[in-house]
């Protein structure tokens, strides 16, 4: 029974980054912009934070810087993907190249360890909250699970709850789907097409912001060369299984959480009738089980009819 | 997917991709000078590093044939409207195929082994994109999402394979052990030997001259064949090939097993041509240049050529600044890389609005 709270308390600390990165994309590409730069902010995010949670021995101050990244590199995608209508694939896969090639260059520039920050101390990171009743939280599993952890944790649960309200209750949320299923008809109906887009971006880059710190403030403590491998992927092929819906995109990134969770667990230990499986084998899981969910075989996904459509109005 | 242009077809065709590569590289060098290097030093010593000595064009045109066949991978699946992100996972599965026709046939002759080496590299290659295309096709899949899936699926598997299957026996090194010199594809120097002409000894091999064919092939099927007709209408307009009556999703599925077994033949080049056994990463992002050298070059098998002769560049430039420069890494390259996917396919109508009203300008005088 420990091992199942064990792995539970693992799934959640694993699922917040993907969390935070798929509802950062569900802001953009409900906005009609297709966001393969997840990858690329949750990256500059990290190196970002990493590096002022070090100057300034702060991990709230990395948190800051972290959010900055996100919301510069998402603004370029805005630029480029909804001022100068570029395809928008080709966008996110260069910021993604971009971003993986300059941050190893900045930190062998401004550190050299060879690509990578300086390990962060104690006073420079998140760590577990001190919660009531602490002492009781320490002495039971299943609390210690769902309660021992990161601020962050907890904001991205308080992100989940905000999100759903926010996309389906607010006025925002309305212009948002409005001008990703039909910006010529949010067009005429008086909304800025383009300003809602690049908002939505802003978002998106905030939420992958503190997606990427939390990469370095709450688990690695340091950046490490290409670090988010391949999160921002599974963020979004979470989302695209949950349909883009806050909740079910949410599932999707703890069932890639919980396969990684399993990971550590499986790799040494014999499985009845397969024995060992291979560790790289293991690794492999979450991509694996990304293609076969792609696959739609729970449904066919239905995108924003809008996305990936540049808005040109009519004259 | 671009808009109506005012800009004669020279401009379109070869100034718009000069400028383009011009932002991506002042943008590099800004980067540079922030890191305290001087950007115009380290162009002159990337431009004599690829082309200012013997060795570093040898070198230089290495590098160019493995990316004329990513550059063609990434084109062809573009034609069908599909962007193929996963020629390194390709390429890694095409290693495979060739490894196990070299490993398992050592006992035959070259002239029998070589030609079954490539066939193996490209049917490989292809099966490794035949799956995303297949669910692309047929399950709606996001094929960006699926091949850089692929590609770390095939990172993994290959792990596996060369730590614990094909390693060389009694090493540690995760390397199988040299393919048989009978299968190996004759170096340059070697072939320009037996016409008495000295060169300096580098990787570049025969498998350049499979490129230069690669080209000739790839512009006949696409543009001189029935298939490469349906290919390209299916790219501009799926609904309208679809109500044509063409077989969209045969067509989808063909084009990614075509774009597979270009990506494929890459590793002919690296592993029959130069390292002569399989290593872990040899892939070395060979499959992530050809995205750049695709968008750059048009997707036009000319434009290909010569872009994949300027990463070519690039990359052995590269290596020899980072010898002179050790704060510039490989890093600054894939940053480079980066820029010019941005500026030369994503931003690739930058200047088109400037130059419109400059020619406009230069028709009133």
């Amino acid at each position: 029974m420990d091992s199942f709270f064990s792995v539970l308390d693992a799934t959640i600390r694993v699922a917040t980054p993907l969390v935070l990165a798929a509802l950062a994309g569900l802001f953009s590409e409900r906005s009609g912009i297709v966001d393969l730069a997840l990858e690329g902010k949750m990256l500059a995010a990290a190196f970002a934070a990493a590096c002022v949670a070090y100057m300034m021995q702060s991990p709230w101050a990395g948190l800051a810087a972290g959010m900055a990244a996100g919301v510069m590199v998402a603004l370029l995608h805005g630029i480029v993907s909804i001022g100068y209508n570029g395809n928008q694939l080709i966008s996110g896969v260069a910021l993604n190249m971009m971003v993986s090639g300059l941050t190893p260059v900045l930190a062998l520039a401004w550190f050299q360890q060879g690509g990578r920050t300086p390990t962060l101390d104690d006073a420079a990171r998140f760590r577990s909250v001190e919660l009531p009743f602490a002492d009781a939280i320490a002495a039971s599993a299943p609390l210690k699970a769902l309660f021992g952890h990161n601020i962050l944790v907890y904001l991205a649960v308080l992100v989940i709850v905000v999100v759903s309200w926010v996309v389906y209750k607010s006025r925002f949320g309305l212009r948002l789907r409005a001008v990703g299923e039909n910006p010529h008809a949010a067009d005429a109906a008086g909304i800025n097409v383009k300003l809602v887009r690049y908002l939505a971006q802003s978002i998106s880059g905030a939420l992958c912001g503190v997606a990427g710190a939390y990469l370095v403030l709450a688990q690695t403590g340091a950046f490490i060369q290409d670090m988010t491998a391949g999160k921002g992927y599974l963020a979004l092929a979470a989302l695209i299984f949950g349909k883009w819906r806050p909740w079910a995109a949410v599932s999707g990134c703890l069932l890639f959480a919980f396969t990684d969770a399993i990971q550590i667990r499986l790799q040494g230990s014999a499985l009845p009738l397969i024995g060992n499986i291979p560790d790289a084998f293991i690794q492999a899981i979450p991509y694996v089980l990304t293609v076969v969910l792609l696959a739609g075989f729970m449904g066919k996904a239905v995108a924003p009819k809008a996305i990936g459509v540049p808005f040109v109005k009519s004259r | 997917m671009s808009q109506p242009s005012n800009l004669p077809r020279w401009a379109t065709l070869w100034l718009m991709p000069v400028l383009n590569l011009f932002a991506a590289l002042l943008v590099s060098g800004l980067v540079i000078t922030l890191i305290g290097e001087d950007p115009v030093e380290c162009l002159q010593l990337m431009i004599n590093g690829a082309f200012g000595y013997p060795e570093g064009i040898g070198y230089t045109l290495f590098y160019t044939t493995s990316f004329i066949f990513t550059g063609l991978a990434v084109a062809a699946a573009f034609h069908a409207g599909l962007f193929n992100i996963g020629g390194e996972g390709q390429m890694y599965l095409a290693g495979l195929g060739v490894t196990l026709i070299c490993l398992g046939l050592d006992f035959l002759p070259g002239w029998v082994v070589i030609p079954l080496a490539l066939l193996a590299s490209m049917v490989f290659g292809a099966a490794w994109a035949f799956i995303p295309g297949y669910l692309q096709a047929k399950r709606g899949s996001h094929i960006v999402v699926t091949t850089i899936m692929f590609n770390f699926i095939a990172s993994a598997l290959m792990t596996w394979l060369l730590v614990d299957k094909l390693i060389m026996p009694g090493s540690q090194t995760p390397a199988t052990r040299l393919f048989a010199e009978s299968a190996w594809i004759p170096m340059l120097h070697e072939l320009a030997a037996n016409l008495g002409v000295e060169l300096p000894q580098t990787p570049l091999n025969a498998t350049f001259f499979l490129a230069l064919i690669s080209l000739v092939v790839f512009y006949l099927m696409v543009w001189r064949s029935r298939w490469g007709y349906a290919l390209r209408t299916v790219g501009l307009n799926e609904k309208a090939a679809r109500y044509a009556g063409m077989p969209v999703s045969k067509v989808i599925i063909v084009a990614m097993c075509f774009s597979g077994a270009l990506a494929g033949l890459a590793a002919v080049n690296e592993l029959l041509g130069s390292t002569h056994r399989m290593n872990l990463a040899f892939t070395n992002g060979i499959g992530f240049v050809g995205i750049a050298v695709a968008l750059m070059g048009r997707n036009h098998p000319f434009g290909i050529l010569l872009s994949a002769l300027l990463f070519g560049a690039l990359t052995q430039g590269g290596l020899d600044l980072s010898f002179e420069k050790p704060a510039i890494t490989h890093e600054m390259i894939i940053l480079t890389q980066g820029l010019i996917i941005l500026f030369c396919g994503a931003l690739e109508n930058l200047f088109q609005t400037p130059l419109a009203l400059a020619f406009k300008q230069m028709m009133k005088r």
